[in-house]
């Protein structure tokens, strides 16, 4: 029987020429990542385990991007506590503030993935690296330590639904809607336990930051990883970023699908998520009247130079309506700098937003943007959870960065195309 | 193995982790501290009302966002002995039983208790006890793996060893 593009990936670090959906494997991993969040946890755990160093010290990634710049004492703490064990076990990719970014931005951009790897990670949009045609989950803290200490996971093999993208998407419409209208209609748990595996024409027409956001939201309709096929765009990615080696896996012609989706790409709309739950989605048609008081734009989902770009192309040289709050945060330096030398940044902040230092910050609200009771938010990040960016009784909406940005002018939840030709 | 027993608090689909612990409260690692906000966002009056032992039943998909296994920590530091639900996310899945919170998936108890219920629930067997209304459910067992990791004291006891 046929492998789907995940279990070849899994097969092979398992050591074994095939796998099927349920087994139970040990895999090896190619990176064992954690953030100033779940890092405490998993060293505390790593502690106990009765092992001096870690399994590889090129293969473990620490990257505080929470609560950083610290945003408390305690946070200050946490952070200090994993700085010293990286420093300790001469773990090789710990970043710091002024080189470090949003870890699933980060991880990319510094060529720590490349198709065909293993990824596991303490933070749940570890799916993201799916993009590259790597095998990426979210894990906990414990299996971080296990991981850190053994250089291997138990994983049971997942099987998978298959969506085949057809058709090139409108021009405002972008990997944010594409992902969103797919939650929509499977739902929070419609891929629970599986894989997502992305196939088809359409995807030629998906840049890689497209792609990123796409396979960053897997975890929102409860997947076990998102995974795109290699093609020439992935290549020339790993090329700019990566020298490690990488190995092209393709689902085999007769691997079996729980379900297959066909998806025409030219038909989807603008899409957003209402709260509180990201498959509480609507094209941008039926939003009606929804006024907001603030505007993310930023995060591991859309805080990407193409994000800014977008961002910036429908603000520039337009004022944020009185009253809103804009606030735009590059996921890494690296984007940053792009995104000043572009002269990006100076169009932004002119037409009256704020640019952060890369973070978290509201998106898990944590600092920087926090909403009081009653206040909506237009965000591109990716869970609109009670509580997430703030007070348990204010609103996020999840959308992409055109329309988050159309919605900064307007100060209510608007269609880009209303906004521009 | 051993047997819980408490008073239900019954909660709907999508608990996720969000709830369950607030961002707000992560910059810490303490159980303790941590079972202080547990589920605030939910239900403000859960803390001062669960005692120990005391069970949480859920309908789909319980744990699901975020990977913080603050999440099956806080509840486990509040006294919460075992979550039922219809499904889990497979993050929460996982860090529940790395560090030992016993989860069952049973459809059928949660659709017979209700908030309030005093139920027993014994480990070994997957059955579930519904002392209020006299019923019984009985559990899905746990997959193999599982239970090699529950019996040898979860994932870090388990790798220890060697
Ligand atoms: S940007 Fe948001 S979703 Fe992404 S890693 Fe940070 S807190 Fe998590």
């Amino acid at each position: 029987m046929g492998m789907t593009m995940t279990q070849k990936i899994l097969a092979a670090h398992a050591g074994l020429a095939q796998v099927k959906a349920g087994q139970l494997i040990k895999a090896k991993l190619d990176l064992v990542l954690g953030n100033d969040i779940t890092t405490p946890v998993a060293v505390k755990e790593f502690n106990k385990i009765g092992v001096s160093e870690v399994f590889d010290k090129s293969k473990v990634a620490i990257v505080p991007d929470h609560f950083t710049p610290n945003k408390d004492i305690k946070a200050a703490e946490q952070c200090k506590f994993i700085r010293e064990f990286a420093h300790d076990k001469e773990i090789e990719n710990y970043f710091e503030v002024g080189e470090m970014g949003i870890e699933h931005a980060l991880i990319p951009e510094k060529g720590l993935v490349v198709p065909g790897d293993v990824v596991i990670g303490a933070d749940s949009h570890t799916c993201t690296y799916g993009a590259l045609g790597a095998f990426s989950t979210g894990v906990g803290s414990t299996d971080m330590a296990a991981g850190m200490a053994t250089g291997e996971a138990w994983f049971k093999v997942p099987s998978a639904i298959k969506f085949v993208l057809t058709g090139k998407p409108s021009k405002w419409v972008s990997g944010k809607d594409i992902i969103l209208h797919i939650i929509g209609l499977i739902g929070v748990d419609g891929a629970l336990y599986r894989s997502m595996e992305f196939v088809g024409d359409g995807i030629k027409h998906l840049s890689m930051d497209s792609r990123f956001t796409m396979a960053n939201m897997a975890i929102e309709a409860g997947a076990k990883n998102g995974i795109f096929p290699v093609d020439e765009l992935t290549l020339a990615y790993v090329k700019e970023h990566s020298t490690k080696e990488y190995t092209i896996y393709e689902a085999d012609e007769d691997a079996e699908y729980d379900e297959v989706y066909h998806i025409d790409l030219s038909e989807i709309r603008p899409t957003v998520a209402f709260p509180h739950l990201p498959d509480n989605t609507r094209t941008i048609d039926n939003v009606g009247d929804i006024e907001i008081d603030q505007v993310v734009i930023g995060s591991c989902t859309n805080g990407r130079i193409e994000d800014i770009r977008m961002a910036a192309q429908i603000l520039a040289g337009k004022k944020v309506k009185k009253g809103v709050r804009v606030i735009i945060f590059p996921a890494t330096q690296k984007i940053y700098l792009q995104a000043l030398k572009e002269g990006l940044i100076e169009q932004l902040v002119e037409a009256g937003a704020v640019f952060s230092t890369p973070t978290c910050g509201p998106c898990l609200g944590g600092h920087m943007g926090i909403l009081a009771a009653g206040e909506r938010c237009v965000a591109t990040t990716n869970r609109n959870f009670v509580g997430r960016m703030g007070h348990p009784e204010s609103e996020v909406y999840l959308a992409s960065p055109a329309v988050a940005a159309a919605s900064a002018l307007t100060g209510k939840i608007t269609n880009p195309e209303d906004i521009m030709d | 193995m051993k047997q819980a027993q408490g008073t239900v608090f019954k909660y709907g689909s999508n608990v996720d982790t969000d709830v369950i612990i607030p961002a707000r409260y992560l910059n810490t690692s303490d159980p303790a501290e941590l079972a202080k906000y547990c589920l605030i966002d939910l239900d403000k009056t859960f803390v001062d009302r669960v005692k120990p032992g005391d069970i949480i039943v859920a309908e789909k998909n319980f744990g699901c966002g975020s990977s913080r296994e603050h999440a099956p920590i806080a509840l486990k530091a509040a006294g919460v002995s075992v979550v039922i639900a219809e499904t889990f996310a497979r993050i929460f899945y996982r860090n529940a039983l790395n560090i030992g919170l016993p989860i069952l998936e049973c459809p059928e108890a949660v659709k017979g208790i209700s908030d309030g219920d005093q139920v027993a629930v014994d480990f070994s067997t997957g059955i579930i006890t519904n002392l209020t209304k006299n019923e019984t459910y009985q559990a899905q067992p746990f997959p193999e793996f599982m239970q090699e990791l529950i019996n040898s004291g979860g994932l870090i006891k388990s790798i220890s060893k060697k």
